[in-house]
């Protein structure tokens, strides 16, 4: 049997309002050359002024990973001519990354596993490229946008578990606010090293890089494939070359170049940005920034909550859903009522509508106190859910809807004897068929038409409490004359 | 009469009208155009320039700026073929704070190419001549920017300073080159050729303008992240105050009187002797200078080191200049082809000799032997003066063992003098000292300077020695009476 050994490196494109090293804006956009600096130009005489707010979401990413920190942050400039570095250089960090031997601890199928993290640092973007067959154009609007790059130990085996990974991980850089992660604006991309050795070998095939992917169905496409070339390599008794591959849109790896000796990029520090310290003060102030993250609330959600595991899942995924929900736990006594309300009402509805948590007119505060007019019997769980869709639609405060609309339930026995009567009276062919043919489907029909004439108000268990009663009364003294 | 008066004298003409600042630049103009056919001094001779109203500590003093500081709208070329046609799109600092001064801009001097080399005969224009004699250079790579002070074109032009680029022609051109603590001045705009090292400068002909220019410079820049907070650092202030009680120290294997009294150099003899009688002068200031000797390895080490690290940080530096996003860009089937013969044939012979050395001393089996160790004895010196620091309030020495060389001069690389005394300079870059170099002497007809290095910050304290040392001179505000010109 064989087995795989996969390692990613990961390129993450952060948020901030400027780029990393200058004052052009960090924005996308489709038309080229747009945000571009002196700096992001490599335009003689220019230097590197460092974004503040990048080294910030670059720790807070490293302590979320549970990396080793630096004591300082200092750079180096990474040496190569390729016409999208307009340097000539790109600035890194090799001396001290941001992180170092870190982890993240992701769930596959119903088993932990811990993926080592070697490090994270914080770089530059380069310029993008579009080659035509004739000529190539440059456009530098990525050109020094504050990108992340974190290298995980070679210990995945699976497509599964890199695509968890990778998966889990953008949910961090979600949670933490650092970046969107959008892989269809390659703001999240991703290297793939993978080669395969016999399970019991104890040394490691020889490796195949595939750069730059940026979607994670086609990460998972390139290691399946990729698995199964080079077991049959192997099978065959052929050698495995070590080789830079890339994915095609069939889904299968073509070979583009053989990995000659590695480049040597003549790393040295960036003299023209002074050392900054670290302190423990700082670290302790970010530290205290780290939101209770996905995993961690999945956990809690099952242990302590008692939620089933998809539940868990599909709350936990976004940071905002989360944080309402826990918001909205905290405001009612029910957690399984409120669980029901946010996955069969909050979730489908923002599905139904296509818009995001905050584009919800229900307010935590909303939809706990409606939750709580439900565990306090004074409405059902459908005449909430009514309400609430009742709320969105005119916009108006759920609670103030039931007040203005007067859309209490009735639970008054007086007040739906006498509609039930008047129904009865109005019916009586349904009444006779009652009594005289034993016809049980006849309630039906009475708590369709009480629901209907009380616009929807009435008390359903009541009222069929009620209209069951009048019905056997009605069928008692018929049956005593 | 314009030609030679220094900065306070001009000021003074404009505030008493005797003349404008129009007139002011109509005659630099002149004498920029007059000169230009024999020394070469200027790239870019500016016809017409808007005068503003200003009121600014500079306003209308006519000066030149070095052609490796970013100029928008005015062709800046790094005296390289690389960037013969290069004009920038935004202004360094210096040139921006100089605009705001109210100073006028004369023209772009030539420079050594890309500020790499120490003779003024590289640039891509042609060389630049000493104005004392043709016939000899006045050094680099600030070579035009000293010129045009020395031949009395200007009252003061801005330069830098990675080795001695600008200490050095000042000795060699008879004026003032003062370097600052590093930091003091923006390099935002500065063409980069080794980074850590790289200081602007100034050249004019006394103490006080190059003072007074600094004063204007100064100033933490949100673009250069190494500037420093330079609020309590007051340029001018105490720079007449008594110098009586300073304690001042010369390195015995730099300029010993040992070495006076047994070289067989005579030129370098005569700059000692009189080297040595002018510390006798400034002893009888009251001043307390003392002989002190240092490890004679360490400082042979520094010429070295100073290559070591300015190649490998100028081979990184000039990285962009590949002909893509701007430069003269050459043909070729690829855009690896494109980038490669832009270079080859953008770059003089010494100048790739230097990107070759500074990527073999890059190299990962190359750097720890060479680079670090380079940045090792970059820190031991360093230290070394430091610690004299804390015992002497400066380090003085003589700027060259002798007058400007001819063209045709070469040097013996390995000699002591050449080795220690020629190239000690740097040891004001290594640490960031605040550095100045003022004329002391004549060696037949041919100016000497002398230096005064002293610490970090204190660049009041050194202006102030020199400016006192320069009345025992007699040689403030010289400069070549070259032509025979009314202006």
């Amino acid at each position: 049997m064989y087995k795989a050994v996969i390692g990613l490196e990961v390129h993450c494109e952060l948020e901030t309002k400027s780029k990393n090293f200058s004052s052009a804006p960090n924005q996308f956009s489709k038309i080229p050359n747009q945000h571009v600096a002196p700096t992001d130009l490599g335009l003689p005489g220019i230097l590197p002024v460092v974004n503040k707010e990048a080294c910030k979401k670059a720790l807070l990413t490293a302590i979320a990973l549970h990396c080793e920190n630096p004591n300082e942050i200092i750079f180096d400039r990474k040496n190569y001519f390729y016409p999208d570095l307009p340097k000539g250089y790109q600035i890194t960090q090799v001396t001290k990354p941001m992180g170092k031997n870190g982890y993240l601890d992701i769930l596959v199928q119903g088993k932990w596993k811990r993926v080592g993290i070697h490090q994270l640092h914080l770089e530059e973007d380069t310029a993008s490229l579009e080659h035509d067959k004739n000529y190539t154009l440059i456009d530098y609007n990525r050109s020094g946008v504050p990108l992340i790059e974190i290298v995980t130990e070679p210990c995945l085996e699976t497509s599964e578990e890199a695509i968890t990974f990778l998966e889990d991980l953008k949910d961090i850089f979600l949670y933490l606010g650092v970046s969107e992660a959008k892989s269809n604006y390659g703001q999240m991309r991703c290297d793939v090293n993978i080669s395969v050795k016999k399970e019991e070998s104890t040394e490691l095939g020889t490796k195949v890089e595939m750069k730059n992917i940026n979607a994670f169905h086609r990460v998972k496409q390139a290691i399946d494939y990729e698995i199964k070339r080079q077991i049959n390599q192997l099978e065959n008794g052929e050698k495995i070359l070590q080789e830079t591959r890339r994915i095609a849109e069939d889904g299968k790896t073509y070979a583009m170049r053989e990995k000659v000796d590695a480049i040597d990029y003549k790393y040295f520090i960036e003299p023209n940005i002074p050392s900054t310290k670290i302190t423990n003060e700082y670290l302790n102030e970010l530290k205290k920034m780290i939101p209770k993250l996905k995993m961690d609330r999945y956990i809690q959600y099952i242990e302590k909550y008692k939620m089933k595991e998809e539940d868990a899942k599909v709350l936990v995924k976004n940071k905002k859903i989360a944080d309402y929900f826990e918001q909205v736990q905290k405001n009612c006594h029910d957690t399984e009522l409120v669980i029901h309300f946010m996955t069969t009402f909050i979730l489908s509805t923002l599905n139904k509508l296509e818009i995001s948590l905050e584009e919800l007119w229900i307010t935590e505060e909303m939809l706990s106190k409606v939750i709580q007019l439900v565990e306090k019997g004074q409405i059902s769980l459908d005449h909430g859910k009514k309400i609430l869709y009742q709320s969105i639609e005119k916009k108006i405060d759920p609670i103030e809807l039931i007040k203005k609309e007067n859309l209490h339930q009735i639970n008054d026995e007086k007040e739906l004897i006498v509609l039930i009567k008047k129904i009865m009276e109005e019916n009586p062919e349904q009444v006779r068929q009652y009594i005289e043919e034993d016809n049980f489907h006849v309630i039906n029909f009475f708590i369709g038409q009480t629901m209907k004439q009380s616009n929807r108000q009435a008390n359903p268990n009541k009222s069929l409490e009620l209209i069951q009663q009048e019905l056997e009364r009605r069928k008692q003294n018929e049956q005593s004359i | 009469m314009y030609r030679g008066k220094s900065i306070e004298e001009l000021t003074e003409q404009l505030e008493k009208k005797e003349t404008t600042k129009e007139e002011l630049f109509q005659q630099a103009n002149f004498l920029a155009h007059h000169f230009q056919k024999d020394y070469n001094c200027f790239v870019t001779i500016l016809d017409q320039v808007k005068i503003k109203d200003s009121s600014g500590p500079l306003s209308g003093i006519p000066y030149a700026l070095k052609d490796n500081f970013s100029t928008s709208k005015i062709l800046t070329t790094a005296s390289s073929n690389i960037l013969k046609d290069y004009v920038p799109v935004y202004d360094a600092t210096v040139y921006r704070k100089l605009k705001q001064a109210g100073a006028t801009l004369v023209g772009k001097t030539v420079l050594d190419e890309l500020a790499m080399g120490g003779n003024g005969t590289t640039g891509h224009t042609g060389v630049v001549r000493n104005p004392w004699d043709k016939n000899r250079l006045i050094g680099g790579s600030s070579a035009g920017s000293a010129a045009s002070v020395a031949l009395g074109i200007v009252p003061f032009a801005i330069g830098s300073d990675t080795g001695d680029s600008v200490r050095k022609p000042a000795a060699f051109g008879g004026i003032v080159g003062y370097k600052p603590t590093y930091g003091l001045i923006s390099r935002y705009g500065l063409f980069a050729f080794a980074s850590s090292l790289d200081h602007v400068a100034i050249l004019s002909r006394n103490t006080k303008d190059a003072g007074m220019v600094a004063e204007v410079l100064k100033g933490k820049d949100p673009q250069d992240m190494v500037t420093i907070n330079s609020d309590k650092i007051h340029l001018l202030e105490g720079i007449e105050n008594e110098i009586a009680g300073k304690k001042l120290f010369y390195l015995k294997e730099i300029c010993g009187e040992e070495m006076k009294d047994t070289t067989t150099d005579q030129e370098l003899k005569k700059t000692l002797d009189q080297f040595h009688q002018m510390l006798d002068k400034i002893r009888k200031q009251g001043v307390m200078i003392e002989e002190v000797s240092i490890d004679k390895s360490l400082l042979e080490a520094i010429y070295p080191a100073y290559m070591c690290i300015s190649c490998a940080e100028a081979t990184s530096n000039n990285a962009n200049l590949t002909g893509i996003s701007f430069g003269s860009r050459k043909t070729g089937k690829t855009i690896e082809e494109v980038m490669i013969n832009t270079r080859t044939e953008g770059f003089s012979e010494l100048i790739k000799r230097r990107f070759i050395l500074g990527s073999y001393i890059l190299q990962k089996e190359n750097q720890e032997k060479l680079f670090l160790n380079a940045c090792r004895v970059r820190r031991l010196i360093v230290e070394k003066i430091t610690d004299l620091f804390q015992d002497y309030d400066a380090m003085i020495s003589p700027c060259s063992g002798g007058v400007a060389p001819t063209f045709d001069s070469t040097s013996e690389k390995l000699s002591d003098r050449y080795l220690i005394l020629e190239n000690h300079l740097a040891i004001g870059n290594f640490g960031g000292f605040p550095s100045i170099t003022i004329p002391y002497g004549m060696i037949d007809g041919l100016p000497i300077g002398l230096n005064i290095t002293g610490r970090v910050k204190e660049d009041a304290l050194v202006l102030n020695l020199a400016n006192q040392v320069e009345k025992l001179t007699g040689m403030k505000n010289i400069y070549a009476k070259v032509g025979d010109l009314d202006v």
